[in-house]
């Protein structure tokens, strides 16, 4: 009796657009938010996209403000993506970019973010190859913190654009049947995008090498898939994962053309897709690997429009987590 | 000196004996115990103990902790960790080797033995390594050590991976009538693990231990036992396939005993949730099954023992991120009251939690302590099963606070120590 009524008073919410308030202080994973949220940082940044297409591509929203990026592994396209999003809105963005951990360096984590806290900025972006490492930071820091990817964990900010990207396409994400591939366990992407896409309605179908499901994933309430081919006819989205060398411990699989051939995405397998379906990547690509070239420049792919609206969607979080004047 | 316990509740697991008694302690001994002791017996500068309602135990024994001298003394130094046993209620501590240096010969046996005699207030046995260096290459010189004074000798921290050597060790130390206590993990399936392996290192991103890891070193540990015929002593059990594989090992006559730790039936991987670095040790927090599991293992005697596994940690290593944190948690100052909730809960009969700690331990070990009877050393504890309180590391006596039990609320505690009839610990 109590759930069909639940269920309308969120679609009024929805409907009627109600003026929720951002409340936390950080951006930490998708895992805690709840779908109000998510569709309050889809919105805002739906409002922002169309700054970036604007002769002057700027704003004077947070005018004073200081954002810092601070990353400890290699990024472009986040880095630059949050960046450009800061100064879009008038921000100043300062670049720390360490590819060594905090540890080799010499100097704990919590004393580096001390002293740059200390410089009063207002936002901290991090990136940081151990998990959890930005809520270590939160906890200490009365400064915003927004996870730009932690380990294995969470990459918030990706998923919330492949949610916008995908909302954007098709119009709507409860129902739909979302297919992410490859190194699961080692994927950020994966997580944030499963906790995503579920809290937003969607289904969630997940296949790769055995080696790389994670332990008792199912619980989350996902599927899992022996082949692409097994799922792909079905899939309305159908996100391929980096193979993230790096990580590998070694053991997951025997060669990277073995892979390909049994975990990657090619015209053979896109023969058996529906029409319309969205291919997409977090980047960056290993072409060849995880999707052949044809795939991802093909007509369905969308990975660009990722990462366009990448921009707005972080620009959207800085507004949400800085503030500032309208 | 004379110490007069008037009107406790004595409780002697060695013996069974569960009664309300008088004892009396003179000259670091136990000289009476009876229904009713005269004061007069007492002769100044003696002392006269009011125990109503309280509970006098023979003082607890901590079979597994560090004491991080000589090499770590910012961690903690023998006399701290000697001061965090009386405040736990402990008279006995046995420490493992892993210091820096090993404590694989004579020299730091001898050392870690005259800072005890010196400085520490409670009695400290130390465990000698099973192999120079814990390299797991070749073995120490276990009978000099034990001419000098170690109970046992163990690898702890680094398994002894090479199943030829550890056959070695069990017989050459059963030999020298001492048992291998071994913490069993296979190193590669732990890999870089973390954690525990399974839906909350999913959810986290750590990359996860299986139980595997575990479980299969205590197979492979119980076979060498039996192949060697040699005791042997599992360390820190956290898995409940641990306890079903030492279950039926005893059962077939095996020569293995077994511990377990008060945060492997206190906590889950569940308290990893938040990164705190204070839940990471190794072995790592498991399951819900795990937790009955090793209570059942408790109540049945698989496991026949509770130590600490006393870890202590400073911030250097705890105040980073999950992946680069040093494993370990402190427990001396919280294992008896943790022990007491599986008392309160029904869990375990408070004779068989209290044998746990002490004449258990004793056993395993042939130490001489664990037993209240007249001619023992007076060593002992009493406890207030009904003191409530809130865990305040501030307050600890160890020179680290790396525990996950800041703020837990607990019943029961030590409130006096007494070792060879001195007070070394009494609260108020």
């Amino acid at each position: 009796m109590n759930a069909p009524q639940a269920e309308k008073i969120n679609l009024n919410q929805t409907s009627n657009q109600p003026k929720i308030k951002w409340k936390r202080k950080d951006l930490l994973g998708i895992a805690e938010l709840d779908p109000a949220e998510i569709e309050l940082i889809l919105n805002t940044a739906e409002s922002f996209k169309e700054i970036s297409s604007r002769e002057i591509k700027k704003v004077p929203t947070l005018r004073g403000k200081t954002v810092i990026n601070l990353f400890f592994e290699p990024s472009t396209r986040t880095r630059t993506s949050f960046e450009i999003a800061a100064k879009r809105l008038s921000a100043d963005a300062v670049n720390i970019s360490t590819s060594t951990s905090s540890v080799v360096k010499g100097e704990t984590l919590i004393d580096t973010a001390k002293n740059l806290e200390a410089m009063n900025p207002d936002c901290i972006v991090i990136r940081h190859s151990a998990s959890g490492a930005p809520h270590l930071l939160a906890r200490l820091m009365k400064v915003p913190i927004i996870n730009a990817g932690d380990g294995a964990h969470e990459h918030p900010t990706q998923a919330l654009l492949d949610l916008f990207t995908v909302r954007e396409k098709l119009g709507h994400l409860a129902g739909l049947k979302i297919v992410i591939a490859g190194d699961i366990l080692h994927s950020r992407v994966a997580r944030s995008n499963i906790f995503g896409f579920l809290k937003m309605g969607a289904e969630v179908h997940l296949t790769g090498p055995r080696t790389m499901r994670p332990p008792e994933i199912e619980k989350l309430g996902v599927c899992w898939h022996t082949s692409l081919k097994e799922i792909i006819p079905e899939a309305d989205v159908i996100m391929m994962l980096r193979l993230q060398l790096e990580r590998q411990e070694g053991g997951f699989f025997p060669t990277l053309r073995e892979y390909s051939r049994l975990f990657g995405l090619n015209m053979e397998l896109m023969k058996e897709t529906k029409p319309g379906v969205l291919i997409m990547h977090p980047g960056p690509i290993n072409r060849g690997v995880e999707i052949s070239p044809e795939v991802a420049d093909g007509p369905f792919s969308v990975i660009l429009d990722q990462v366009t609206n990448g921009v707005a969607v972080r620009m959207a979080l800085l507004y949400l987590l800085v503030g500032g004047t309208e | 000196m004379h110490l007069l316990f008037k009107a406790a509740r004595v409780i002697d697991p060695a013996s069974g004996l569960d009664a309300q008694a008088d004892v009396l302690v003179e000259g670091g001994k136990i000289k009476e115990i009876s229904s009713s002791l005269p004061e007069a017996k007492v002769t100044a500068p003696g002392k006269v103990i009011n125990c109503q309602g309280k509970i006098l135990v023979p003082g607890l024994i901590d079979m597994h902790c560090h004491l991080r001298e000589p090499g770590h003394e910012y961690k903690e130094t023998i006399e701290t960790g000697s001061k965090a046993a009386a405040a736990g209620g402990y008279t006995s501590i046995v420490c493992m080797a892993n210091t820096l240096p090993v404590n694989d010969c004579r020299a730091v046996t001898e050392y870690i033995l005259r800072q005890a005699r010196d400085k520490a207030l409670v009695n400290v046995y130390p465990v000698g390594a099973v192999t120079k260096g814990l390299k797991g290459e070749s073995l120490a010189e276990i009978g000099d050590m034990r001419e000098a004074g170690i109970v046992a000798v163990s690898d702890d921290g680094q398994p002894v991976m090479n199943s030829s050597l550890f056959r070695r060790a069990l017989e050459y130390a059963a030999g020298l009538g001492l048992p291998v206590i071994s913490h069993c993990e296979d190193l590669n399936l732990r890999g870089q693990g973390v954690m525990n392996e399974g839906y909350m290192s999913t959810i986290l991103g750590l990359r996860g231990i299986p139980k595997a890891a575990e479980v299969i070193m205590v197979q492979r540990d119980i076979i060498l036992a039996e192949l060697a015929g040699a005791p042997l002593h599992i360390a820190h059990v956290s898995t409940a396939e641990s306890v079903q594989i030492i279950r039926e090992a005893k059962r077939r006559g095996v020569p293995v005993t077994a511990e377990t730790a008060p945060h492997y039936f206190s906590l889950t991987d569940e308290a990893v949730r938040t990164y705190d670095t204070n839940t990471k040790m190794n072995p790592p927090l498991r399951t819900t099954v795990d937790v009955a599991a090793i209570i059942a293992g408790l109540q049945d005697g698989t496991l026949d023992a509770i130590a600490t596994d006393h870890a202590p940690q400073s911030p250097v290593e705890k105040d980073v991120e999950f992946d680069y944190a040093a494993n370990g948690i402190i427990g001396l100052e919280t294992a008896l009251p943790l022990t007491l909730t599986l008392v309160h809960q029904g869990h375990l009969s408070l004779m068989k939690a209290l044998e746990k700690l002490t004449c258990q331990p004793a056993r395993i070990l042939n130490l001489p302590g664990g037993k209240l009877q007249v001619g023992a050393s007076a060593d002992l504890t009493l406890i207030d099963l009904n003191r409530e309180y809130t865990v305040d590391i501030n307050k600890f006596k160890s020179k680290s606070r790396n525990s996950p039990f800041h703020g837990w609320q607990l019943k029961g505690k030590a409130i006096m120590t007494i070792v060879s009839g001195r007070i070394v610990y009494s609260e108020d």
